[in-house]
């Protein structure tokens, strides 16, 4: 398959995830929407590696993506609780606390 | 053929649930069709010959995100799921824009045609990538403490407890525990 | 007598009564009789040590050969006791201060202590009953000092400063009576006022006289300024306007302190004061410094300067006269009759006569002394009656003051072998003796001036003793007078015996000038200082024999022509006594000729005259008048004009001040209380956007990528 199609796969998913980081009134489906963004960033580091085979620098980056995106999704969900603990809500719009 | 077959499965898996769960009502349905994306998008890194990044995906992604997802959803209040319009306008726009700026760029660009040679295995390499000092020990190294920091702190974070200064919060605790 | 031990003996003289003033001023309530001994001893002191000095000077005299013996002498005692670093006062010699003690100065300074001493001891008498009696002693010695002081002066700065102080003294004591605690006299007060500020014009002129000199030669020593005169006018051949006009200043400070026309007329005024006071200061002293002053500074004047000392003196003389007939107070007659004799004085060193101006100076002071003090004393005896027309046979009452006045009016008129006679006769010789040298007809106009004032003071004095002494008496006042006590008659007998036989104690030969004898040695000791002192630049220079040669035979010549002069003049002058008391004989004595007839057909012309030419009432109008009106318009723009200025000026500030507030507060401030309310404006618009919303932010983030993006991508920019 040539590369283009998995591009158009990749901005694809991106959108998706675009999306439901801003319409979506839920901190979790926000957060799920991150991670279909990084999975499109992971399909197109993938995918670049495919044109490069002399290393594997696309796959170890893609690797790295996937930590950290471990990572935030524990801290993530950590905030998440925390902040239900707190108001009682994990809406993002309730939480502008910030504002003042 | 083969491949292509797999890809146009594998790819079409991926984004018919990544839609399903952006318009899902349910949260829970949202999460689990967020594991068929996930699963599709281990089958696409399969067709790229990426065979331990697959596995990867399928381990942490569909085994490790998405269960704390999954948790995160059991451990609080099911919130509304109401749509606003004015926020789908937004999301549409600048979703849309993205698509659109982004097509405009593909199209306007001449991409590599032709399939790249694709190792056999990745496993080795990659195993053997990060144990070489002048390519990426550091930055495993430093992943693992990463993810050590993260998983004190997310511990730290989401523990219950009741703030010094939030004493109105601890003594309608204690009411509703004496009621 | 070492020049050291002159110089403490000369200094005694002024400082004994400087001290007396002080401590009577002091302490002289509280002394025994008000302390009015302590000033007269001291001055007793001092006019001994005086006239001492004076022999001293005299025997330092050999009259034979007509030099002077003593070399001490022959240069004028000058002692240095203050000065100035050379080096400090840049550009000019230094000042110097000190003591000038030459036969000029010891002449005055024995006359002016011993008349001094007499007015003191007849003021014990006068004064008595006074309710002032301890102020009007310490007064006295202080002009004394002041007096004697200015005479041994050797600069004209020091000089001045006595003059003011005797100005300031002869203001305190003709306002003596103002301050009575019985009965103050608001005109008294007046005549010093007016007497004051009258020599005051005097005074200012001088001082810029003095000014215009210093600024030219850098030094106001008499002598100093005499070699520079000299050497700055070749010898006084080449005079320059500007030294004219410092000449006709300084003399105008003369002018004012002896009463010249037209400073006249505070001097009759100033007879308010007590008699003895008028003796003195009015008559025998203060105003004979004037004289001393001309005659010190004659090397300074023009020829042009002399010419106008010598008509003021002249018409002074000749116009106070006429108005002497006319008075009949006692002591305005003997006031016009100084101020008519002043003017010869002034005339004479006009003339270049200055030894016989001052031989007038002394002789006048003596016998003008006695008749004031004599008019005391009949103002004392006749109750303090002073109008001449209410008096009358008061010869058999009191005897001693009519013998020293008849003498002293002997004196004045110029009877021959009197005092006056020889002093007056000198000042006429002098002045034919320059008309005839000269060939000028103004300058034979002070002759004829003089000559006919001379006649007209022998009658005018006569008049005042036949109306005085003889007749019978025409008032109460006049039939039980009675003669003075022994402090008043006292010395009117020493004045009355100096004028009959002073004149001869001055000169050696009274008739040198018919036997043809030397000259009177007087006039050698205070001789003209005119050749002196340009004789001594020529021998200095050296090289200018030719012109003392030629000066040696022009010499000879002016003697021919004084010696005809001198005869002359004199037998005009006895002419003029003559016929004047002889008038004076008919008028009063044997009532031949009607006076009131006479003036009546004068008319207005008598009245004029009695109103002494009108000279207040001039005064009153223009001077006064005019300053009045100067003052009220210099009052008036300093009001409307200055004023009126300054405090637009100050609107003017208050204006722009507020202008600039109004800047400040609208412009200024206003720019930063907008910039602060703009941000905080803006700051309240802003934070609108800071909703603490998270997705909107990622709108916002996403949105700006998007347009950074489109930017890039498609090329717009």
């Amino acid at each position: 398959m040539p590369l283009s199609a998995y591009l158009v796969v990749s901005v694809a998913l991106f959108v998706i995830g675009l999306a439901m980081v801003a319409a979506r009134r839920n901190l979790i489906y926000v957060l799920m929407g991150l991670e279909l963004i990084l999975n499109a960033a992971n399909l197109n580091f993938v995918a670049f590696n495919r044109e490069n085979p002399g290393d594997l620098d696309g796959q170890i980056a893609a690797i790295f993506v996937i930590i950290l995106a471990a990572a935030e999704a524990a801290i993530a969900l950590a905030i998440v609780l925390n902040l239900n603990s707190r108001i009682q809500s994990i809406r993002p719009d309730d939480a502008d606390t910030m504002k003042d | 053929m083969g491949i292509q077959l797999a890809f146009y499965f594998f790819a079409a898996m991926t984004l018919g649930f990544a839609l399903v769960s952006l318009f899902h009502k349910n949260v829970v349905h949202s999460a689990f069709s967020l594991l068929g994306t996930l699963l599709g998008m281990s089958g696409l890194y399969v067709t790229l010959n990426a065979d331990f990044l697959a596995m990867t995906q399928v381990l942490i992604y569909a085994g490790g995100i998405l269960m704390l997802l999954l948790f995160g959803l059991m451990l609080t209040k099911p919130s509304e799921t109401e749509r606003s319009l004015k926020r789908i306008f937004v999301a549409v726009i600048l979703a849309g824009g993205t698509a659109v700026l982004s097509a405009y760029k593909m199209a306007g660009t001449v991409w590599s045609s032709g399939d790249g040679e694709l190792p056999a295995s990745t496993v080795k390499e990659i195993g053997l990538e990060f144990l070489r000092f002048d390519e990426w020990l550091i930055a495993f190294e430093f992943a693992s403490i990463v993810l050590l920091a993260a998983l004190v702190g997310a511990v730290h974070i989401a523990r219950r407890r009741f703030p010094i200064d939030d004493t109105n919060a601890l003594l309608k605790a204690e009411q509703g525990g004496a009621n | 007598m070492t020049p050291e031990s002159q110089i403490v003996w000369l200094l005694a003289v002024p400082l004994l009564p400087l001290v007396a003033w002080a401590l009577q001023v002091s302490f002289g309530r509280f002394l025994p009789r008000q302390g009015d001994w302590l000033p007269t001893g001291a001055m007793g002191l001092s006019a001994v040590i005086a006239v001492w000095m004076f022999i001293g000077v005299l025997s330092g005299h050999d009259a034979g050969t007509g030099t002077l013996v003593s070399a001490e002498l022959a240069n004028p005692l000058t002692w240095k006791f203050f000065f100035s670093d050379p080096a400090l006062t840049e550009g000019l010699a230094g000042f110097q201060a000190g003591i000038l003690y030459d036969p000029l100065a010891a002449a005055l300074l024995a006359m002016v202590a011993v008349v001094s001493f007499l007015v003191h001891l007849f003021s014990v008498g006068y004064m008595q009953g006074d309710s002032r009696y301890n102020i009007f002693f310490a007064n006295l010695p202080l002009f004394t000092f002041a007096m004697l002081a200015m005479l041994l002066s050797d600069n004209l700065l020091f000089f001045f400063i006595f003059w003011e102080v005797m100005g300031l003294c002869s203001y305190l004591l003709i306002g003596h009576l103002s301050q009575d605690k019985e009965k103050p006299r608001t005109e008294a007060a007046w005549a010093s006022f007016k007497a004051f500020m009258t020599t005051r014009i005097g005074d200012v002129c001088l001082f810029i006289g003095m000014m215009m000199v210093y600024d030219k030669f850098g030094t106001l020593s008499f002598h100093g300024l005499y070699a520079a005169v000299a050497d700055y006018t070749a010898n006084g051949t080449h005079w320059e306007g500007w030294l004219t006009a410092a000449g006709i200043m300084m003399f105008l400070g003369a002018v004012g302190k002896s009463a010249q026309f037209p400073l006249h007329v505070w001097l009759p005024d100033a007879m308010e004061g007590p008699t003895p006071v008028s003796a003195m200061i009015h008559a025998a002293t203060m105003v004979a410094a004037g004289v001393y002053l001309t005659g010190r500074l004659f090397l300074l004047f023009s020829p042009e300067a002399q010419l106008v000392v010598a008509c003021i003196g002249a018409f002074t003389a000749i116009f106070a006269a006429t108005i002497g007939i006319t008075q009949f107070d006692i002591k305005k007659v003997l006031a016009y009759s100084t101020i008519s004799q002043l003017g010869y004085m002034i005339c004479a060193i006009g003339v270049g006569g200055v030894a016989a101006g001052l031989f007038h100076v002394i002789t006048h002071a003596i016998f003008k002394a006695c008749l004031f003090l004599g008019s005391g004393s009949v103002i004392y005896g006749c109750h303090h009656e002073q109008d001449m027309r209410k008096m009358g046979g008061l010869r058999k009452k009191m005897p001693i003051t009519y013998l020293t006045m008849l003498a002293s009016t002997l004196a004045i008129s110029g009877v021959p072998f009197f005092a006056g006679f020889y002093s007056k006769d000198a000042i006429l010789a002098k002045a034919l003796e320059k008309s005839m040298v000269t060939g000028d007809w103004y300058w034979a106009a002070p002759f004829w001036l003089l000559l006919a004032a001379a006649a007209i003071t022998a009658f005018y004095m006569f008049r005042l003793i036949f109306m005085t002494f003889h007749g019978k008496p025409r008032d109460h006042g006049s039939e039980h007078a009675h003669e003075s006590p022994w402090t008043m008659t006292v010395p009117l007998i020493v004045l009355g015996t100096l004028a009959i036989f002073g004149g001869k104690f001055w000169l050696t030969d009274p008739m040198h000038a018919i036997s043809g004898g030397d000259e009177p040695w007087f006039f050698q000791i205070v001789d003209d200082p005119t050749h002196a002192e340009f004789a001594t630049i020529d021998l200095h220079d050296g090289h200018t024999e030719a012109a003392h040669d030629s000066h040696e035979l022009a010499g000879h010549d002016d003697h021919d022509i004084a010696h005809t002069a001198h005869v002359r003049a004199m037998f005009m002058s006895i002419a003029a006594a003559g016929s004047g008391i002889l008038l004076a004989c008919l008028f009063y004595l044997w009532g031949i000729l009607s006076a009131a007839s006479i003036a009546n057909r004068l008319g207005g012309f008598y009245r004029l005259v009695l109103d002494k030419y009108r000279f207040d009432e001039l005064y009153n109008a223009t001077v006064i008048r005019g300053t009045t009106v100067l003052s009220g318009f210099l009052c008036w723009v300093d009001e409307n004009v200055i004023d009126a200025f300054v405090l637009n000026l100050a609107k003017l500030h208050r204006g722009g001040a507020s202008l600039s507030g109004v800047f400040d507060k609208y412009v200024v401030d206003g720019m930063v209380t907008w910039v602060g309310e703009t941000t905080v404006a803006a700051g309240q618009t802003l934070r609108r956007l800071q909703t603490g919303r998270i997705q909107q932010y990622v709108y916002f983030t996403l949105a700006g990528a998007l347009a950074l993006a489109a930017v890039s991508l498609l090329g717009i920019f």
